[in-house]
């Protein structure tokens, strides 16, 4: 006999029929799938999760973090956002357009498509610029204007 | 801080107040809609190919049961392709904010103890393997195979065809199984206060000692928001061409057109990428080789000029979501070609054969209703010019509502009826 604490519950039937059914089709297609190099594929697959959520995600939370943290310890947490937000749009913008941006592609882009492949750089960086210029100057308007109207308490 | 909560195990370990039920639900009930999108604008894209004509049109010949839905392509409204295949690229590299700010707010889960609460629990969890990594590999796959880095382990199609069939599976039974709780959880609260609507499972969202918010829920997802709309008008006008490609500062068919003058469009493959010679395409060596019901017929360039010329404005769209505007093509009508041998108001399908030695789509098939079409041509001119050599000189296929690689450039061979 099995030990009470040992036996697991089976669950909820419908969710098992659904996800049976579920895996019967990804199985279907998951054969075709891996039916040339099954370990690359298995590997981008397993991968790409993995790469996602114990790499990147800890990355970008820590510099999150990072930032928040020396802004409150300089007694300036309301600012993060005025980082957050450029760094964050920038990083997405590098991170979708790697293979152009990096220059990576740059033989074969130019070779198949006839463009230039010299502009994604700088287009990037400038867009960036454009990015955390436009939050500076946001945040030194809203300084500003916060100073004009406090209540002139030190004087 | 507490010792248990070092570990990404205990709720505790996680701290932003962000995470909760409602940021969750949003955010999965636009990727409900948005990857349906995408996954039926894909499978679209696949019956534009015609695979079912013949094998050479067919990048994954064992699909089986998985193209159960095939149909012939039309050949009208001519921008049919573009807008399903702009849709498909463009809506895609959108909604990648959106996946990546979901996938952050469910990572607690992915380390909630007990592994599995019951046999339908842990069969879950293995499902979400599938939808996670499935999911990233699909994004991934599009968007490193539009900036042309095939770093991916085998073929594009089949790697995203056959992918979008394991992630859509596993994608299924995670929308049926959370799209009421989602709806639940939108409907209840509104606003941002935690403890409104009865959760029907733990939740294992909420931060259990949250750190005081630098941002409220709302303005987390309008950062979402601003980042998808970000993308999307960096992205949507080398599909929307004309004065809008310049808008497109970051898509691989942004900015610029190759050149200028009439041949000055974007341009897939060039001559020399696809190891097209001057001497292949040479007025004295070039000659086309029509064959039919009633053999074979040779054609130089200055024979086929000698034929009826017809024009037609159609646009070029590519699989990889760019597209042109309407270009003026001018050349003999394809019909007139299959009349030629023979088929005289009967016009059969037709393999198109290029002088390209390699690539995946140097020979490619049409079906007879793309060749009855009186706007299908073998194009000569574009624009009012000679096709440049990059757009197919001497002679090229234009059909209407065809993906681009359909449109075969330096065309050596048609055979009428021979699929």
């Amino acid at each position: 006999m099995i030990p009470r604490r040992m036996r697991v519950p089976l669950g909820s039937p419908f969710q098992l029929l659904l996800l049976g059914c579920s895996f019967a089709l990804a199985a279907y297609a998951g054969v075709r799938l891996l039916a040339g190099d099954w370990f690359g594929v298995a590997l981008w697959i397993v991968g790409a999760a993995l790469l996602h959520d114990l790499v990147l995600v800890p990355l970008y939370a820590a510099a999150d973090r990072a930032v928040t943290h020396g802004l409150t310890t300089v007694g300036r947490r309301a600012w993060t956002l005025y980082v957050r937000v450029p760094a964050a749009l920038s990083a997405l913008l590098l991170l979708v357009w790697f293979p152009l941006i990096s220059g990576r592609v740059a033989e074969r882009y130019r070779l198949a498509t006839g463009l230039s492949p010299d502009g994604f750089l700088t287009r990037w960086l400038l867009i960036t610029a454009v990015l955390f210029g436009g939050c500076a100057v946001l945040l030194a308007w809203r300084v500003r204007r916060a100073a004009k109207h406090r209540p002139s308490a030190l004087h | 801080m507490r010792d248990q909560d070092r570990l990404p195990t205990s709720p505790g370990f996680w701290r932003s107040p962000l995470r909760g039920p409602w940021f969750t639900s949003v955010l999965g009930l636009v990727l409900l809609v948005g990857i349906t999108v995408l996954f039926v604008t894909g499978l679209v894209s696949y019956a534009a190919y015609n695979p079912g004509l013949s094998r050479v049109n067919d990048t994954t010949p064992d699909k089986g049961l998985l193209g159960f839905y095939l149909f012939a392509w039309p050949t009208g409204p001519v921008w049919l392709y573009r807008l399903t295949q702009g849709v498909h690229v463009t809506l895609g590299i959108t909604l990648i904010p959106v996946l990546l700010a979901k996938l952050w707010s469910v990572v607690p889960k992915l380390f909630a103890l007990p592994p599995a609460r019951s046999v339908a629990h842990a069969l879950e969890r293995i499902s979400l393997l599938l939808l996670v990594g499935g999911g990233l590999f699909e994004f991934t796959t599009g968007v490193l195979n539009i900036q042309l880095d095939y770093i991916f382990p085998g073929s594009f199609y089949p790697l995203h065809f056959y992918g979008a069939w394991v992630f859509f599976a596993a994608f299924l039974a995670h929308a049926a199984l959370k799209t009421p709780t989602a709806l639940r959880a939108v409907r209840g609260r509104l606003r941002d206060r935690p403890g409104e609507g009865a959760a029907p499972e733990p939740d294992t969202l909420t931060s259990p000692r949250p750190d005081p918010p630098t941002v409220s829920r709302r303005g987390a997802l309008g950062l979402v928001g601003g980042g998808s709309l970000l993308l999307f008008l960096t992205t949507v006008g080398q599909s929307l061409g004309g004065p809008f490609r310049r808008t497109a500062l970051l898509a691989p068919h942004g900015t610029a057109d190759p050149n200028g003058g009439p041949n000055g469009f974007q341009i897939n493959k060039t001559a020399a990428y696809a190891g097209i010679t001057a001497a292949d395409t040479h007025e004295d060596a070039w000659r086309l080789v029509v064959t039919g019901r009633t053999g074979t017929v040779r054609l130089s360039r200055a024979q086929l000029l000698e034929l009826p010329l017809y024009s037609a404005s159609l646009p070029i769209a590519c699989v990889e979501g760019w597209s042109t505007a309407d270009q003026w093509w001018r050349g003999v009508r394809l019909r007139d070609l299959a009349a030629l041998v023979g088929y005289e108001g009967d016009p059969p399908d037709v393999l198109v054969e290029s002088l390209q030695r390699h690539g995946a789509f140097r020979r490619a098939a049409l079906r007879a209703n793309q060749v009855a079409d009186p706007r299908s041509l073998l194009a000569l001119y574009v624009n009012g010019e000679e096709l440049s050599p990059d757009h197919g000189h001497p002679a090229r296929v234009i059909v209407p509502a065809a993906p681009g690689v359909l449109n075969t450039k330096w065309v050596a061979r048609l055979s009428f009826g021979a699929l």
